[in-house]
């Protein structure tokens, strides 16, 4: 196994509260880990632990320095509605800014029109925003995506497009994901591992066939849950 | 025409056009506030200068970006936004500075004094503007990208605080110029306006910075043709066609976002 990531006993605290308490761990290359919770159990918290955007105790190892993409929850659209920000010129943010037939190319996988590149990035109905969002990430060929609830706003057909899209560039590139998401078919179908944290600072690890039970689920969430598991 | 007039009408077109284009990355961070306390931070250096007796602009230059460097400072430790970390050193400056300032001398401070530049005043004008220029094309779709969301920012490797820095620096530089053309008092209007003008007719990024650039450069060589036929200072005069261009703008806004 090619191991790509460790994370022993690690603690983080914001404000002086504990949000994730012992948390251990390890991420092989071309996993798809899947981080469960309810809100407040801190799943964007550790994202953004592993990313190195918040001080923690104890250890994250990366065994490699991959190109990361990172579609981050908070990125909502107010945070560009005030600017003159073309699709266009959102994507020549990148460094370096990819060409004009790369974006159309990338539009068109993630199910938008190129015709929206000279439209202002504030105009976008939600849902095109998030989808242009997850086009940028995966623009510059990153080796692990983090995606935080990638598919917040975006209608039944649109999220399935964004999970099937994400499903084959990870089985072209040997992508190493991880996901934050709260619908449970999407852990099923498409990853590897699932990582479940709790408000009680509890955790658990495994395949989503070990651990995605009702018990578990009830364990997590704190109240019976309903699943159906595809086959 | 004299060379005076044309040295004047230079700087105020480099001075006006670097303002604009900066101020087009201001109006995105919501920070064009930052730049009138800047301005203001003249004149404790303007108050040197008159008590000692030595250039005018010698004095403003370095209290305008040690004022920019504290700031800068102070954001890091604090985590105040900048535009309250701006009042606060404004304050503390210009409150020191209304201790000795000999009011009645300040006239220049107050409301510029482009119309008396010389010729090696122009030279290190369009020197700096230029210099400026560079340095703002340099961090502009980095800094955007800080303003759209800063997590992002981060981790395409960005060193914020270098960046930051460098974009205070030019402020300073921009808001120093911007006394030399219209004054402490009103300097915020040279960042200010060109930018909001410019927003209202553009739709994307390059459009918005080429209208600042042009509506800077226009109102400048506007307020000082104007002053020349009519007994009235030059930097109120720049300020009010900048005013006009920016009605004038709202009548063709786009709607679009």
């Amino acid at each position: 196994m090619n191991m790509l990531l460790e994370v022993k006993n690690l603690n983080v605290k914001l404000d002086g509260e504990t949000v994730i308490q012992d948390l251990s761990f390890q991420v092989a290359r071309g996993e798809i880990l899947t981080i469960l919770g309810p809100n407040g159990a801190g799943k964007s918290v550790l994202l953004k632990t592993l990313l190195g955007l918040l001080p923690y105790e104890g250890e994250i190892v990366w065994h490699q320095k991959p190109k990361i993409g990172y579609l981050p929850q908070g990125l909502n659209q107010l945070s560009v509605k005030n600017y003159p920000l073309t699709v266009a010129d959102f994507f020549a943010l990148k460094n370096p800014g990819p060409s004009l037939e790369e974006i159309s190319k990338y539009l068109l996988l993630v199910g938008l029109e190129k015709d929206i590149l000279l439209k202002t990035a504030g105009s976008l109905s939600g849902g095109q925003f998030q989808r242009m969002l997850v086009a940028w990430v995966l623009i510059s060929h990153p080796h692990i995506l983090f995606f935080d609830e990638p598919t917040t706003g975006i209608d039944i057909g649109g999220g399935e497009t964004i999970y099937s899209l994400l499903h084959t560039i990870w089985e072209k590139e040997r992508l190493t994901v991880f996901l934050v998401t709260h619908d449970l078919s999407i852990v099923y179908k498409h990853s590897t591992h699932v990582l479940c944290l709790t408000r009680k600072r509890h955790f658990c690890y495994g395949a989503p066939k070990e651990i995605l039970n009702a018990e578990m689920l009830e364990q997590v969430f704190g109240r019976e849950i309903k699943i159906y598991e595809h086959k | 025409m004299s060379f005076q007039f044309i040295f004047s009408l230079i700087s105020g077109i480099f001075i006006s056009g670097v303002a604009g284009y900066l101020g087009t990355l201001m109006l995105s961070k919501k920070m064009s506030v930052v730049a009138g306390p800047l301005a203001h931070l003249a004149f404790p250096g303007v108050a040197l200068a008159l008590i000692f007796g030595f250039n005018i602009s010698l004095g403003v230059f370095p209290f305008v970006i040690i004022g920019a460097i504290l700031i800068w400072i102070l954001e890091e430790r604090t985590k105040l936004p900048m535009e309250n970390l701006a009042a606060i050193i404004f304050a503390s400056g210009v409150g020191t500075a209304l201790l000795f300032l000999p009011i009645d001398k300040a006239e220049e401070a107050l409301i510029g004094s482009i119309e008396k530049i010389t010729f090696w005043e122009t030279i290190i004008v369009v020197i700096l503007s230029l210099l400026v220029f560079y340095v703002i094309k340099r961090l502009y779709q980095k800094m955007m990208l800080m303003n759209v969301y800063e997590d992002l920012a981060v981790i395409e490797g960005i060193n914020i605080k270098l960046y930051n820095f460098l974009y205070l620096l030019s402020i300073a530089v921009v808001v120093a110029l911007g006394v030399y053309l219209v004054g402490g008092l009103i300097t915020a209007a040279l960042i200010a306006i060109p930018a909001a003008s410019a927003k209202n007719i553009s739709k994307g990024l390059r459009s918005y910075k080429t209208w600042a650039i042009v509506f800077g450069s226009v109102s400048a060589v506007a307020g000082i043709f104007i002053a020349r036929f009519v007994q009235l200072p030059t930097g109120p005069l720049v300020v009010v066609s900048n005013v006009i261009l920016f009605l004038v703008s709202i009548i063709f806004r786009k709607q679009s976002f």
